[in-house]
């Protein structure tokens, strides 16, 4: 504060922090007591069990085990959030510039498949996957193939559907930040002479980068946990984190085990939080103004 | 009404709700099993018959997975759930690490007749079920796989295969195919087993996790051969696919009931878990479900026809043609080397 001088409006103000703070407490203590209590105790687990021991960490970083699922599940994220990129910029841009009532149209279509279970829709994937699948028996039809090809029970399988799932988490945070591109902006280019691929490339592009940067985090950073979706459609070959995560429940009959694996997780996770946020304001990812 | 009375009046609904439920809590226990068309089987074969004859009330509770819930449990010290039915193996390395407690066979006559090794000090065997080897009738109309040396033959018999994504079973299938006989499995040659399976590795489509899975395989012909457990096989089979399963070389596994440490309703559980495997309601699961009496002496009460009992896993004839799989073995040391080893065979 630059003034001295008492100001009646100060108080109030600090009234008015006071009680947001009021109103926020409640959902602080929920978060306190149901993410904050639990994830440290299980961090805790991760490093005292019957005394002080970095036996789990020293488990994740020497087994090979462990090396493979986190550098397959860091492929299988970057994959997913390139092509969660290509496939959502185009639609975001789509539902920009068409008329209100189409983009309402085009987002709601993005965000529908958002109100079936991951679980139904990962079964979705397998029907029209699988050997005897839709797509497979579509292409035999057509003699396009004369053996079945195999779409799932493998990575690729596990890869589209989990760019299914995450679509919407790439295009809402494109759509928003294009929304508030003045459209001036493009008319004034064209104005210039430019062509619109042009406008697009040295204009619109730059501009929308803080959405790009933004959906990506999202996605990249949701498939590094994914479960149920390479659980059924990696045919048992596609062994992400999360998976190691319960497995090592089973194997070491305790949570510590488990719980190192998760910190890792999350802390690589922090990591990624991090170095993103010294590119773009984190405000931005988390939540659109 | 004031707010001094309100209290006074909901304090003595309290006591009074509190009242009902303790002495109740003389009377019942909590049971815990696995959910699905399994308990439901359970519950009219074994469960409700059993709270009418011992005049109990039996709470059901389900969980895939028990053991770490039972090792939370009793880690607390105040376990909330009195009988589970578990993979045997669970009862034993529970027993092991005194997460169990010991049974007074004396207390439980139905379980003292059982033969010994249907039991262990810290439990009874429930039900069995089999891990067998299931095809595609379509696929192989005659001259089906028969041998898990049939399924590892990937020139006579050719076609996409799936094997459970856990070493349970699969290691002791392997080294049925490389030529061991069904009961000098144990102690398991790991190595060996591990090797006959990287052979068949590069031949197998889907390492299925759950039953489910194994039964959709199959009934979608996404593979031709599997191991699966019967039960799945057969529910898929009478919902009209064309599937088949033989219990040659099956490994027959089991559940158990066993009782928490420090369980709410110790001696209640005791009286149940005595009635639970009485051979007329044990006789009485397999009409409901394709699965096995945990008591042999249920063949004997005539409740199960013949042609019955020939469909399941434990029936004595079923049972000399498959391998007992050894929980012992499974929970020892060398056992839960082998489960570790498991997932870096499945990476490589």
């Amino acid at each position: 504060m630059t003034t001295s001088v008492p100001d009646p409006s100060q108080k109030h103000q600090r009234r008015e922090h006071g009680l947001m703070l009021a109103l926020v407490s409640p959902a602080l203590l929920v978060i306190l007591a149901l993410i904050v209590l639990p994830v440290g105790w299980l961090a805790w687990q991760s490093i005292y069990h019957d005394g002080f021991t970095l036996e789990n960490y020293r488990r994740v970083f020497t087994e090979d085990v462990y090396w493979r699922s986190f550098a397959l599940t860091f492929e299988i994220s970057l994959a997913v959030t390139v092509i969660a990129l290509l496939l959502g910029y185009p639609v975001a841009y789509l539902a920009n510039s068409v008329p209100k009532g189409w983009s309402i149209v085009i987002l709601s279509l993005v965000v529908l498949p958002f109100w079936t279970s991951v679980l139904v829709r990962a079964y979705a994937w397998l029907a029209l996957l699988q050997r005897t699948g839709v797509i497979n028996q579509f292409l035999r039809y057509l003699d396009v193939i004369s053996e079945p090809l195999a779409l799932v029970h493998n990575t690729f399988g596990t890869v589209v559907a989990t760019v299914h799932i995450l679509l919407p988490f790439m295009v809402l945070p494109l759509y928003a930040t294009m929304q508030k591109i003045p459209n001036d902006l493009m008319q004034a280019g064209a104005s210039l002479g430019a062509s619109p691929s042009l406008t697009f490339m040295r204009v619109f592009l730059p501009l929308s980068l803080p959405g790009v940067l933004a959906g990506c985090t999202m996605v990249f950073v949701l498939c590094l946990g994914f479960y149920i979706t390479p659980e059924l459609l990696g045919g048992g070959r596609t062994v992400m984190v999360s998976m190691l995560v319960s497995r090592n429940v089973e194997l070491y009959n305790q949570f510590g085990a488990a719980s190192a694996v998760a910190v890792v997780l999350l802390l690589s996770v922090l990591a990624i939080f991090f170095v993103v946020s010294r590119f773009i304001s984190l405000d931005r990812v988390l939540g659109q103004k | 009404m004031t707010m001094k009375q309100k209290f006074g009046l909901g304090c003595a609904l309290l006591g009074a709700i509190g009242l009902s439920s303790a002495a109740d809590a003389a009377e019942q226990i909590t049971f815990v099993s696995q959910g699905g068309a399994y308990q439901q089987a359970q519950t009219v074969a074994i469960l409700d018959p059993s709270a009418k004859k011992l005049g109990i009330t039996i709470n059901q509770d389900s969980i895939p997975d028990a053991w770490p819930a039972i090792k939370t449990q009793v880690g607390s010290g105040k376990p909330i759930w009195d009988v589970v039915d578990t993979p045997t193996g669970n009862c034993l390395r529970g027993g092991e690490q005194g997460l169990m407690e010991k049974l007074d066979f004396s207390k439980i006559p139905n379980g003292a007749a059982m033969p010994e090794v249907y039991r262990s000090p810290y439990s009874v065997s429930y039900e069995f079920y089999s891990s067998v080897l299931a095809y595609s009738q379509k696929k192989f109309p005659k001259d089906a796989p028969n041998s898990w040396a049939d399924f590892w033959d990937v020139k006579k018999f050719p076609g996409r295969r799936a094997l459970r994504n856990h070493p349970f079973a699969t290691l002791e299938a392997a080294l049925m195919a490389d030529g061991v006989a069904p009961d000098k499995l144990y102690p398991l040659d790991v190595d060996r087993a591990f090797k006959k399976l990287e052979e068949i590795k590069p031949h197998i489509t889907v390492w299925w996790t759950s039953g489910a899975q194994s039964a959709q395989l199959l009934n979608d012909g996404e593979v031709d051969m599997e191991m699966a457990w019967n039960g799945r096989v057969s529910a898929v089979a009478k919902e009209g696919a064309k599937v088949a399963f033989t219990y040659n070389q099956g490994i027959l596994q089991s559940t158990s009931l066993c009782i928490l440490k420090g369980a709410p309703n110790l001696a209640t559980a005791i009286k149940f878990l005595n009635e639970a495997v009485d051979p007329v309601h044990q006789a009485n699961l397999p009409l409901h479900i394709d699965y096995g009496p945990g008591n042999p002496k249920a063949f004997e009460t005539g409740v199960i026809k013949p042609e019955r009992a020939a469909q399941l896993p434990s029936e004595p004839a079923n049972a000399a043609k498959q391998a007992l799989m050894s929980y012992a073995w499974w929970s020892s040391p060398a056992g839960e080397a082998a489960e570790k080893r498991w997932a870096s065979f499945m990476q490589k």
